[in-house]
């Protein structure tokens, strides 16, 4: 056993309200520069959707993340390390500016300096590539509350796979939103890809950073990484990527998107794993074995070997208690509400997200049925407005049993609420069925209802 | 690990690098010493983080660290220091939103406005009109404005570019001399200023409105004037809005979201609701589209666009009949006979054939035992279950006032046990015709249905609440009538199947929506909740919409219930510090009363688009009307509602205020008394019954903090032709001969260019600036010192500079001092001190609440009555203006607060020892008329002014005026505030933490203890009357003019019918431009509030333009689309009768067939083509809407139905409106 820390987020969409502050607050402390106006190290999708840059999730098409080999070896999918750098001055699988968005800005100025004309003034927009006029054809957040747009939709790559269970029609409408960061693996691609070893992660809390004199700007990582969550400055010429704020981290502070995130969904903790046992769980042969096998990875913070382990790995007796205190640590392993996002890249990604559950009660009453019923709630789960199966393409490669899990235990969460809030006597049967106690349940309820600032984070 | 050849030589990487490569080869890490990342830790490094927050129409009031680096800001990130709410909720932490976060990006842009500026041409006039006239501004101002040739040329040029920088010394020189020539030729009510929402800066707000009530200028009002004044709510409670904080979401078992985007328009709040889902809250969404809302809901019903009364109707059908028929809720049953009007009578008008209509309360002044008590008139009765016998219950408003009410103003109900009722005691029933307008076009007609009756004082009365029941249409055994035979009755209104067919809502889903409702009110004991919002509340007929939702709260027990009750979150805002800020805003301490201003009335008038209705106000009456306003157009009503003093109207005389004083002296005769003589011979006239002739234009109009050409003026293309006189695409006809007005004037030619002098005090450009003649550099809400609440949560906290203001801006109290200074000096000559005659409106809280008994219309211009002052016409009040002292009047806390004290809704407050306060902690001003009062030359100090002078930043105000308050209802008030008696909130406590505020007299809920806050808790838990007519929330509204529109009681009315009024097409028709007609598809037209901007703020913000599509939109179905070849993306145009939009268009699936949004107040200045369709800059959402005033909002004189500023009047509504989709061509050209 080789304890290390690993700073990790979760977040819950079940709460996310897709109000973009975090994206705002992240852009205007990072990446308000030139060089980056389109880079958004926070951004937050509304899915269905093609994401930013689009389509990023097609790794047929990006070649993102790791492959397993016919032998069962580990290898970046866009080719071995050797090939890899064999082709740094040719890399055809880089998304172009267009892919992302061309970023633009107006003349703005116009309507103070207009000299007297026949028509109201007004500020046209200019590219912030080539200072031409343009027509906005994309942006950063273009099909932000489509639920997929008529034009793109088709081109999710995740619901490619599902296709059949998703109408696109007023009635069947259905959205959620994915905020996303840099997931600062356990098994960075990214980190894998460069040619410059210029990407690293940090040792004491798996913070995973771009040696800014190290990098010589050959963009393997942003080729490497699927979430496609490095991003080349093309002002310096040197790759880039969200720090996990860092600097705030380093005293105590939240990221800048956690701590303004008004929907209060963002959990940030200290998680303790196994280094030895990284390469073998992320080497398991079947996608929807990732899920379980990364959490197997994880070590128990509470158990007297870890601590010891811990001790001996130089980790300190607060870091420790930290870990155990961890709300990452709770919602991964204790409560099992937060799932990996694609584990199938194997990459070992470290910002989880707690699906989101709604609406349901509407699918058990079309039913007829009492709608507050436990037993009904879970049997409409597998009739969600989001359909299941989309969900599990994005958390667990597919397999619908944990998200099935995970919405089960919120489903419940909410019943045994009911009893408790209307003064009536609660329900022990509930979180039984879904192997909680009732302590448990009522905790877990505390922790993502309540959420206090120092419970959070 | 791939191959070997690979792994070797990734393997030869550890000896190159100072990380550690791991044994499995895939990755490196390293510890400490990583200079090469110094360049995050530099870029996050900064000086100093100062607290402020954004001063925007939004109700956030969020607490933000603004960081600071080498004097530059550099970004802002939310505070999460607010107290907390308790160990068993979440916090308020963090509060804020995208819009707010990319704030900062204005104080650096290159939209900034950072000089003052000038429209060029009329900056060259006034230069050599100057020098014409000895240096004189005034007349260098009057050589230009009195000359037709001349004021054509400057106002035709405006919003088409020349601005040119000026000057504060020149620009304020222009604005002064303006408002002196306007004041002297044509009277200070000839003068207007508008900034909203005082809440989110009160100081700035207070700025400039001091200026105008100290000249005499009207203040035009703004909640109403947005369509966010829910009139439901005056007519209900009373009240002009009070709701629940966001926190007491959490305590709701129930939660309907109708109508309301919370995480759109509530960002920082929504996060309640998300959280209450897991206590296991069930929520609903009722929404047309699949908005943002929705995914968070249980169930969404997505009832068609304007039709939610109709599910609201019918879900309170089924609660009537499962819960006070059926069965009687014996928490419900207690609660409606103790807290509103259900069991009051109400007698019934007999018909020449022999039908009923309902009429009438029956009050005191109809028993013979009580006709002789003191205003018996506002007493209202009801019956004893006990004994039979009439019951004059204590709390009404005839105990609000006078003598014997001391004490008796409560809702103690002693012994007497109110019969809900007659049905068991009746001796017979008889039919009454009640209104219904259930046609889709809305055409009125009516059904009989019975109610029980009795005589009392030989009357024939029933009570509200059988009255209701025959309403909704929930029969009982034994009374006559059309009946609907059960919830599947699709023909009688108002079942569940009766509203399938007009929302959509399955009629299952609508019954088992409304039956839930109840049952979480009846085993909660009311923790049931509605959000409501502009969704529901921007409709023509919003008040019918409210007050459907509103019997559903009231019914099942829910209003003043912690968790409970209407949530009414759309411009509500909330000055918790009201008294003190109401006396700075409406300079109260130097001179009362000022002229506020109905601002729809005033637009609707002034903007001439009273000249371009097609159809007369009698077209909304029920048949069961007595023809009041038949023959009349809506601005005889307005006309009308004037003169008999139920509303304001400013300019009130076609005589200019300060001549009319001076002919009164010169005649010998006191003021009052000389108007009515005038107006009764006709040698003078109201101006509001002829708007169009030059006196009475409005001459002069200052707005800040507002944006009122880009965001709120409803019938843009009517203001920039008639008010500017500049280009527009108003596309509509004049109303023909037959429909005009009566007793308005008709002039042929309509004005162009009414406005002599448009001036904006701004920090970025606007479609208000770049039309505006002069615009003065504002600073920032980072850049001044300010207050900020809301009440959304229950803390005050401060703007405070993070920086000086930059280049040459002003805060907006330096700037109004500017003004008022440069105003001061050209005036004190030239105007000197006049005697100014202001007409004042009948006002709410007040014993003119009490001038016309029963609600009665009586119009003396008729002949209907005698005009008296006060009481069939407005109030005249002499009030002196020193013109030449404003400037010092405006710097200093005036004498009348020594003498006359401050009143808040009828409660009134000894303020000596606060004077005394503030004196000491701002310092005297020496020499002048304010020689020795507290200063206010500072923002600073005029915060303090507002936190010491109100009740709830001063326990000791709170305290005192709930023992006044106390006398008068004799019921226990004062322990409320007394735990707080001894804190006194000051400025430097707001630099600190968010400070939670006192519970106070100022307001109708309680927060003692540490309780979240809830409307209307103070009225149920301590029996403190509402102030209406009976004291308690009603369902029954007996007056004239609600009579006439059939809304005595709750009901449903469709969206207008465009069609049949303005001959648009109908909705779906797919025209190919043949005879005349643009070609295209009608679809309804709405404007919801914006998820990338709060109104026009921000939907310039580059970073919010990023995330969106960059410039403006209209989202429309995809089927929509389809009929007309539109595909995401292209250039399309809106267009109807009143103007062109150029937009790109955003197909998706989740909007409804039939309706396209074009989120609000996307302005003109970002991106928008020349349309095809008029050959001009294309327009803005507001191109599209017009003003359209219902009668029954113009209603005053009468108890809850009185006058006050933002609290009663017409609404801006916009949201009956249609227009037509075109696919325009894809080269645009600018």
């Amino acid at each position: 056993m080789r304890v290390m820390a690993q700073m990790a987020m979760v977040m819950n969409l079940d709460k996310c309200i897709g109000c973009h502050t975090c994206s705002v607050t992240c852009k205007q402390a990072w990446t308000n520069r030139s060089g980056t106006e389109y880079v958004w190290f926070n951004n937050v999708e509304t899915r269905p959707g093609l994401g930013y840059p689009r389509t990023y999730e097609n790794q047929e098409k990006w070649k993102g993340g790791w492959e397993l080999t016919k032998r069962g070896r580990m290898r970046l999918r866009a080719g071995g390390r050797l090939k890899n750098l064999m082709t740094i001055f040719s890399n055809p699988i880089l998304p172009s500016i267009g892919e992302y968005y061309e970023p633009w800005t107006y003349d703005y100025s116009t309507l103070t300096d207009a000299p007297a004309q026949e028509h109201t003034p007004v500020a046209r927009p200019k590219s912030l590539i080539s200072g031409q006029n343009m027509k906005i054809e994309w942006s950063a957040n273009w099909d932000d509350d489509l639920g997929g747009a008529t034009e793109t939709a088709h081109r999710d790559p995740m619901l490619a796979k599902i296709a059949d269970k998703v109408k696109f029609e007023f009635e069947q409408t259905f959205m959620f939103y994915l905020p996303r960061i840099c997931e600062h693996c356990l098994n960075p691609s990214c980190a894998a890809s460069c040619p410059s070893g210029a990407i690293y992660k940090r040792e004491e809390d798996g913070i995973v950073l771009v040696d800014q004199d190290k990098c010589r700007g050959w963009r393997k990582c942003v080729s490497g990484c699927p979430y496609k969550k490095v991003y080349f400055n093309h002002r310096t010429g040197k790759a880039e990527k969200c720090t996990f704020c860092f600097p705030r981290i380093e005293v105590g502070l939240p990221t800048v998107c956690a701590e303004t995130c008004v929907g209060r969904l963002r959990y940030i903790g200290l998680v303790l794993y196994d280094a030895d046992k990284v390469l073998e769980a992320a080497s398991t042969p079947d996608d929807t074995g990732l899920y379980e096998a990364q959490r197997e990875v994880f070590l128990d913070p509470f158990d007297p070997e870890v601590v010891r382990a811990a001790e001996q790995a130089g980790i300190a007796r607060d870091w420790v208690d930290a870990a155990q205190r961890s709300p990452i640590h709770a919602l991964i392993n204790t409560y099992k509400v937060a799932l990996p996002l694609h584990p199938e890249y194997r990459t070992m990604p470290m910002v989880w997200y707690i699906p989101p559950l709604s609406p349901v009660v509407d699918v058990v009453a079309e039913t007829g049925e009492d709608a507050e019923d436990t037993g009904n709630l879970f049997a409409a789960i597998d009739a969600l407005r989001i359909p299941v199966e989309y969900l599990a393409e994005l958390f667990t490669a597919g397999d619908v049993a944990p998200v099935d899990a995970v919405l089960k235990r919120l489903a419940a969460m909410r019943c045994y609420m009911r009893d408790i809030n209307l003064g009536r006597d609660p329900d022990a049967s509930i979180p039984a069925a879904v192997g909680m106690s009732e302590e448990e349940m009522y905790d877990m309820y505390r922790l993502l209802a309540i959420a206090k600032y120092d419970e959070r984070y | 690990m791939d191959g070997s050849l690979s792994e070797a030589f990734v393997r030869s990487r550890r000896f190159f690098t100072r990380g550690t490569v791991s044994q499995d080869l895939r990755t490196i890490s390293q510890v400490g010493g990583r200079e090469a990342d110094d360049f995050y830790r530099d870029r996050w490094s900064h000086d100093k983080v100062v607290r402020s927050t954004h001063g925007v129409n939004c109700t956030g009031s969020c607490s933000w660290k603004v960081y600071v680096k080498d004097g530059i800001i550099t970004w802002e990130t939310q505070q999460t220091d607010y107290p907390s709410v308790g160990p068993d909720s979440p916090e308020y932490e963090p509060r804020g939103c995208p819009r707010g976060a990319a704030f900062s990006w204005y104080t650096y842009s290159p939209t900034r406005v950072r000089y003052p500026y000038v429209r060029g041409v009329l900056l060259q006039m006034f230069r050599e009109a100057k020098a014409q006239h000895d240096g004189d501004p005034v007349k260098a101002w009057a050589h230009i404005v009195e000359n037709p040739r001349r004021a054509k040329t400057y106002k035709s040029a405006r919003g088409k570019g020349g601005l040119v920088r000026a000057t504060w010394e020149e620009a304020s020189e222009i604005v002064a001399a303006a408002h002196v020539h306007t004041i002297k030729e044509y009277g200070p009510d000839r003068v207007a200023g508008f900034s909203p929402i005082p809440a989110m800066s009160m100081v700035s707000h207070a700025s400039g409105a001091r200026f105008v009530n100290l000249i005499g200028g009207s203040m035009l009002s703004f909640y109403d004037w947005y369509a966010d004044l829910p009139v439901a709510s005056p007519q209900v409670f009373g009240d002009q809005t009070d709701v629940p904080e966001s926190g007491d979401w959490w305590n709701a078992g129930y939660l309907i979201m109708w109508g309301s985007n919370l995480p759109v328009t509530r960002t920082p709040d929504a996060h309640w609701m998300t959280e209450a889902r897991y206590r296991g809250q069930k929520v609903i969404a009722v929404a047309p589209d699949y908005a943002d809302n929705v995914k968070f809901a249980d169930e969404w019903l997505a009832a068609k666009p304007g039709t939610d009364a109709a599910l609201a109707m019918a879900m309170g059908h089924v609660v009537l009949k499962e819960f006070f028929v059926d069965r009687q809720s014996p928490y419900f049953t207690a609660y409606v006979k103790t807290y509103t009007d259900l069991p009051h009578l109400v007698r019934l008008e007999e018909a020449a054939d022999g039908a009923y209509t309902a009429g009438k309360f029956l009050t005191a002044a109809d028993l013979a035992d009580h006709a002789s008590e003191e205003n018996a008139a506002f007493k209202t009765v009801l019956l004893d279950s006990a004994t039979g016998e009439p019951v004059v219950p204590n709390g009404s408003l005839g105990h609000r006032y006078g003598e014997a009410g001391v004490g008796r103003w409560n809702l103690e109900l002693g012994d007497v046990d109110p019969a809900l009722s007659l049905l068991d005691t009746a001796t017979e029933s008889v039919l009454v015709r009640m209104p219904r307008f259930d046609t889709p076009d809305g055409a009125a007609a009516d059904l009989p249905r019975g109610v029980p009756v009795r005589r009392v004082g030989g009357h024939l009365v029933t009570t509200v609440f059988d009255l209701l029941l025959a309403q909704y249409g929930v029969g009982r055994p034994g009374l006559p009538g059309e009946w609907p035979t059960g919830y599947d009755d699709a023909g009688s209104p108002y079942t569940p199947a009766w509203q399938e067919a007009i929302t959509g809502v399955p009629a299952a889903t609508a019954a088992r929506i409304g039956r839930e409702f109840a049952q979480n009110a009846e085993e909660s004991k009311g923790r049931s909740m509605i959000v409501m919002g502009a969704g529901t509340n921007h409709w023509f007929h919003s008040d019918t919409i409210y007050r459907a939702f509103l019997t559903l709260t009231n019914l099942t027990g829910c209003q003043g219930v912690n968790g409970g009750g209407w949530a009414h979150y759309v411009g509500q805002e909330k000055v918790r510090p009201l008294t003190g800020y109401t006396q700075i805003a409406n300079a109260l301490d130097w001179n009362r009363p000022p002229r506020n201003m109905i601002q729809t009335a005033y637009w609707y008038l002034h903007t001439d688009q009273f000249r371009y209705d097609q159809f007369g106000a009698d077209t909304l009456s029920a048949t069961t009307g007595q023809g009041r306003l038949a023959g009349m157009s809506t601005a005889d009503v307005i006309a009308q509602s004037a003169r008999m003093g139920w509303m304001p109207s400013y300019p009130t005389f076609d005589r200019n205020p300060l001549d009319l004083s001076d002919d009164a002296a010169a005649a010998g005769t006191p003021v009052g008394e000389y108007v009515v003589d005038q107006l009764r011979s006709g040698a003078l006239g109201f101006a509001g019954e002829d708007p169009d002739a030059p006196a009475n234009h409005p001459r002069i109009l200052s707005i800040w903090r507002a944006n009122l050409l880009g965001s709120s003026g409803k019938g843009n293309e009517y203001f920039l032709k008639h008010l500017l006189g500049t280009d527009s695409s108003v596309r509509a006809t004049e109303t023909p001969e037959g429909q005009r007005p009566v007793d308005v004037t008709w002039r042929d030619e309509a004005p162009e260019g009414k406005l002599d002098l448009l001036m904006t005090i701004d920090f970025r450009q606007t479609s208000t600036t770049i039309f505006s003649d002069v615009v003065l550099p504002a600073a920032t809400w980072y850049e001044k010192h300010d207050l900020n609440t809301t009440d959304m949560h229950p803390f005050v906290h401060s703007f405070n500079p993070a920086i000086a203001p930059p280049w040459q801006t002003r805060t907006d109290w330096d700037a109004w001092q500017t003004i008022a200074e440069k105003f001061s000096e050209l005036a004190a000559t030239r105007l000197g001190v006049r005697k100014d005659v202001v007409a004042v409106p009948l006002t709410h809280d007040t014993a003119d609440a009490m001038a016309n008994p029963h609600g009665v219309v009586r119009d003396w211009k008729k002949g209907e009555c005698e005009p008296v002052p006060g009481v069939t016409m407005p109030k005249l009040v002499e009030v002196e203006r020193d013109y030449g002292a404003v400037a010092a009047k405006m710097n200093a806390l005036g004498p009348l607060m020594d003498t006359l004290g401050a009143t808040t809704k009828g409660v009134t407050f000894e303020l000596g020892a606060q004077v005394d306060y503030l004196r000491a902690k701002n310092g005297a001003v020496r020499g002048g008329v304010a020689d020795g009062r507290p200063s206010l030359r500072k923002d600073v100090h005029v915060c303090e002014a507002i936190l010491a002078l109100s009740g709830t930043t001063n326990g000791h105000l709170a305290t005192q005026g709930f023992k006044t308050l106390e006398k008068r209802t004799g019921v226990r008030l004062a322990d409320l505030a007394e735990e707080h008696e001894g804190k006194q909130i000051t400025f430097a406590d707001t630099q600190g933490p968010p400070v939670p505020v006192i519970t106070s007299p100022e307001w109708s809920g309680s927060e003692t203890g540490g309780r979240r806050y809830s409307p209307f808790t103070i009225n149920v838990e301590r029996k403190k009357p509402w102030h209406t007519l009976t004291g308690r929330m009603h369902f029954y509204l007996d007056h004239d003019w609600l009579t006439e529109l059939g809304e005595g009681l709750p009901v449903y009315r469709p969206p207008l019918n465009m069609a049949a009024l303005f001959a648009e097409p109908a909705l779906g028709t797919v025209s190919d431009g043949s005879a005349g007609q643009v070609e295209g598809l009608t679809v309804r037209y709405l404007t919801p509030h914006n998820k990338w901007s709060i109104h026009s703020e921000y939907q310039d913000n580059l970073f919010m333009l990023s995330l969106s599509r960059g410039g403006q939109n209209i989202w429309m179905s995809d089927r929509d689309a389809a009929k007309v070849g539109i595909k995401d993306n292209d250039w399309i145009e809106a267009v109807n009768r009143n103007g062109v939009v150029v937009a790109r268009a955003i197909v998706s699936h989740r909007m409804p067939e039939g309706t396209v949004y074009m989120y609000h107040a996307q302005d003109r200045l970002i991106d928008v083509p020349l349309a095809e369709t008029s050959g001009k800059r294309g327009g803005i959402h507001n191109s599209l809407t017009r003003l359209l005033v219902k009668p029954s909002h113009l209603v005053g004189g009468y108890a809850q139905l009185t006058y006050a500023f933002n609290y009663l009047g017409p609404t801006g509504n916009q949201r009956d409106e249609v227009t037509i989709i075109r696919k325009r061509s894809q080269d645009v050209t600018y």
